[in-house]
């Protein structure tokens, strides 16, 4: 389990680090877009917002299963 | 199919593709246009969030089948389940498409009702609703399995008219519908698709895990009270 823990933060971490490094940034349109903004690197902010909110929601499905999964095993010994 | 509820390489799967679409869906360059302007990316939160709704109700159905074809109670648990998340995936694409619209189309209070894909898919959510309705009234549970099996037959379709099929021929400000081009044409060079199509997945295979533990909750349930399923 431990094991599965570590390689989630590994993919955690790359994938918010990967996105950094393919941003090239081309203003072309006229219609007005973030483009100063994210130039700041403010977007990275809310990148990190969503994922530290979806690293949550997923460790909570985790413990979730990882509970079913006790209580399953308690009802098989009991049969 | 109670070994495949619990295996993870699926959920990992699920994790790695949703942080994909969170991240790129952010990031990435998208084609600047008017009106939309940088919600143009709510095609990769927003859509998918119907998407898996459709499927998850898809697998639903095709679980209400087995059922009847081989009358095993999981596969009614399966199904009943499915249909639960994917209604919860139906009232979320709704919040988010108010939003949206509401900055967009500029519409504010009478969204249910402007457009003909907005009213149908919330005559096709009333009609899963009922399918719980149903449910819950029938107390003797192969019956209730049986009834509510047939019905979701007639819901899924009914779905699918209200949702696809009825929006093209009338009026409908959604893209493909009454005469809109598709969002094909927003995005020209096909760069959101690579965000897109992983989004729809992502969103399906996490919508497909709270199901599998509702379903492993139900069946605990059943096994406290000796019933073997």
């Amino acid at each position: 389990m431990k094991a599965f823990y570590k390689a989630l933060f590994s993919i955690i971490a790359i994938t918010l680090v990967s996105p950094v490094a393919a941003l090239a940034q081309e203003a072309s349109g006229q219609p007005e877009m973030a483009t100063g903004m994210r130039s700041n690197g403010l977007i990275f902010v809310v990148v990190g917002v969503i994922v530290i909110i979806l690293g949550g929601l997923f460790l909570f499905l985790i413990r979730i299963d990882r509970k079913l999964n006790k209580m399953e095993r308690e009802i098989d010994n009991k049969s | 199919m109670l070994r495949q509820l619990k295996t993870r390489w699926w959920k990992a799967l699920a994790v790695v593709l949703l942080l994909y679409t969170f991240t790129a869906g952010m990031l990435i360059d998208v084609p600047a246009r008017f009106v939309l302007h940088e919600t143009i990316r709510n095609l990769f939160f927003h859509v998918p969030v119907w998407f898996t709704m459709i499927l998850l109700l898809l697998v639903s159905l095709i679980y209400s089948t087995l059922y009847l074809r081989h009358g095993k109670l999981a596969y009614d648990i399966v199904a009943e389940q499915l249909a639960k998340v994917a209604v919860v995936f139906g009232v979320l694409g709704f919040l988010t498409g108010a939003l949206w619209g509401n900055y967009t189309w500029g519409d504010t209070f009478s969204w249910l009702f402007a457009d003909t894909k907005i009213l149908g898919a919330f005559i096709g959510l009333l009609i899963y609703v009922a399918y719980f309705i149903l449910r819950g009234s029938v107390p003797d549970e192969e019956k209730r399995a049986r009834i509510s099996s047939v019905y979701s037959i007639f819901a899924y379709i009914l779905l699918i008219v209200f949702i696809f099929v009825i929006p093209r021929l009338t009026d409908s400000l959604h893209p493909g519908n009454g005469g809109n081009p598709a969002f094909s044409t927003y995005d020209l060079d096909n760069t959101m698709r690579l965000v897109f199509y992983p989004a729809v997945f992502a969103y399906f295979l996490t919508g497909c895990w709270i199901a599998s533990q509702l379903i492993r909750l139900r069946i605990l349930h059943y096994r406290k009270h000796n019933i073997n399923i």
